[in-house]
């Protein structure tokens, strides 16, 4: 046996689910892809005394589209995301960044809100949230409370979500504007945590200026980094080398990455800079519809 | 700690067994129900050497707890094939010289299948995206992704004569 013991229930309504977390209090945990929590028990660096499994929570598994947004459930498959028709029209900053989760065998069983809650800061799913926008909903026994992503992430981590609350559902907003998107990431082997990851999503005018754009990065600080304030220099701007160079050497500022085994802090500080400029290009050049052939 | 009856089933057989909440899929598999076929590594969910399908999906069965597959569906290397035949990418493997000392190939084998059956005409980058989630350190590969192209050659030749 590799993990301590604990208790296991399999709760098969989300009200079970809640009522069996408020029992646990700070001894109990979700489990649902388990696709880090379990390797982390298996290595004894967790060991919590309650697990509550939500994969018998059908209902929590659904890809809706809703007019202006998209409701994905917290229990989604990373692997429905991925196949998924609704995403691949709507959302396709998701499509392109879900590939990059681990290995296929890996997102067949990890899930769409078990990456949020993680809160890894190198994962690919809290960084396109981060960058499509949207509100999380959480629940506990009392209430049902929408969380925007801006305010989800705490710290490594670390996410707003209390002991006996968990995450149902996701709701993305649809772009209705002319708009693209773009996701990079750059690991040692592919699967790997990303060193730098970037995702842009921008919107455009007739005229093919910026009205609106959300630039983020991950790997580089304990959440996904949002450039903030990129609007009020990017806004009413046509692409350009020196608008650009002004993105370059804004992150440049706004980084601060650490030193590890994998990449010293300059180089992450050479891809945050470079990445940036490339997902914000190709972000542009899929608004305008442009052929884009990535390298 | 809480102790659970599970039902599951495995290659087509039912098997009904008490087992500790603590208890990976992986080791029920080997040590409750002796199908050695699985192979256990890393245990944590790096190499991919335990992969078995969960109701007809490819995944690593040592990020699994047994009493999770309560009611599942359960297919491992031994179900592949039927009546003591080889599937083609078994012969595959064999032919294109696809495993060497054999300890990842169980799960290669669990993982392609699944994955051939999805996207049924890869190219040579996806069929290598797909081994990354798999940890071989005989063949350096290039039998294995042999072995697999070749069977998604078959596969397309016999839809060619079908029609």
């Amino acid at each position: 046996m590799k993990p301590v013991k604990f208790d296991y229930y399999s709760p098969k309504t989300v009200d079970e689910a809640l009522t069996l977390l408020e029992e646990a209090g700070f001894d109990g945990k979700i489990i649902a892809g388990g696709q880090s929590l379990v390797p982390i028990m298996n290595m004894r660096l967790s060991s919590p005394e309650c697990l509550i499994d939500i994969n018998q929570l059908h209902d929590l598994q659904f890809i809706e589209f809703d007019s202006d947004k998209v409701k994905i459930g917290a229990l989604t498959r990373q692997a429905e995301v991925e196949r998924s028709d609704v995403v691949q029209k709507h959302l396709g900053l998701l499509s392109e960044a879900v590939p990059f989760i681990g290995h296929v065998q890996t997102r067949n069983r990890g899930t769409f809100g078990g990456s949020l809650v993680h809160a890894d800061p190198t994962a690919e799913i809290p960084l396109s949230l981060m960058a499509l926008g949207g509100t999380l909903h959480i629940a506990s026994k009392e209430e049902v409370r929408e969380v925007n992503v801006e305010d989800f992430f705490i710290t490594y981590l670390t996410t707003d979500i209390m002991p006996n609350e968990m995450l149902t559902e996701i709701h993305i907003p649809i772009e209705q504007e002319r708009n693209g998107y773009s996701f990079y990431e750059i690991s040692r082997r592919h699967g790997d945590f990303a060193l730098v990851a970037s995702a842009c999503q921008l919107t455009i005018d007739h005229l093919d200026r910026i009205t609106n754009v959300r630039l983020v990065l991950g790997g580089v600080e304990a959440t996904p980094l949002l450039i903030e304030g990129a609007n009020e220099w990017m806004n009413g701007e046509v692409l350009s080398d020196s608008l650009l160079q002004k993105v370059e050497d804004i992150v440049d500022e706004m980084v601060d990455p650490e030193s590890d085994i994998h990449a010293t802090a300059e180089y992450r500080r050479h891809l945050s800079k470079k990445l940036a400029v490339r997902t914000v290009k190709s972000a542009y050049e899929r608004a305008r519809g442009e052929a884009n052939e990535r390298s | 700690m809480s102790v659970h009856e599970i039902e599951v089933t495995i290659n087509g057989k039912k098997y009904k067994e008490q087992v500790e909440s603590r208890l990976l899929l992986s080791d029920f598999l080997r040590e409750t129900c002796g199908l050695t076929g699985t192979h256990v590594g890393c245990e944590h969910g790096v190499c991919g050497a335990c992969t078995i399908h969960l109701n007809g999906s490819a995944v690593r069965s040592c990020l699994i707890f047994a009493v999770q597959a309560d009611g599942q569906e359960i297919t491992t290397v031994e179900g592949l094939g039927e009546d003591g035949q080889l599937t083609p990418l078994q012969k595959n493997f064999i032919e294109c010289h696809g495993l060497q000392c054999g300890f990842c190939t169980p799960g290669i084998l669990m993982s392609a299948t699944d994955y051939l059956q999805k996207n049924p005409n890869p190219s040579v980058q996806e069929i290598k995206e797909m081994l990354s989630g798999h940890l071989c350190r005989c063949t350096g590969y290039v039998g294995i992704i042999e072995a697999i192209q070749k069977t998604v050659e078959e596969n397309s030749n016999h839809v060619r004569v079908e029609r």
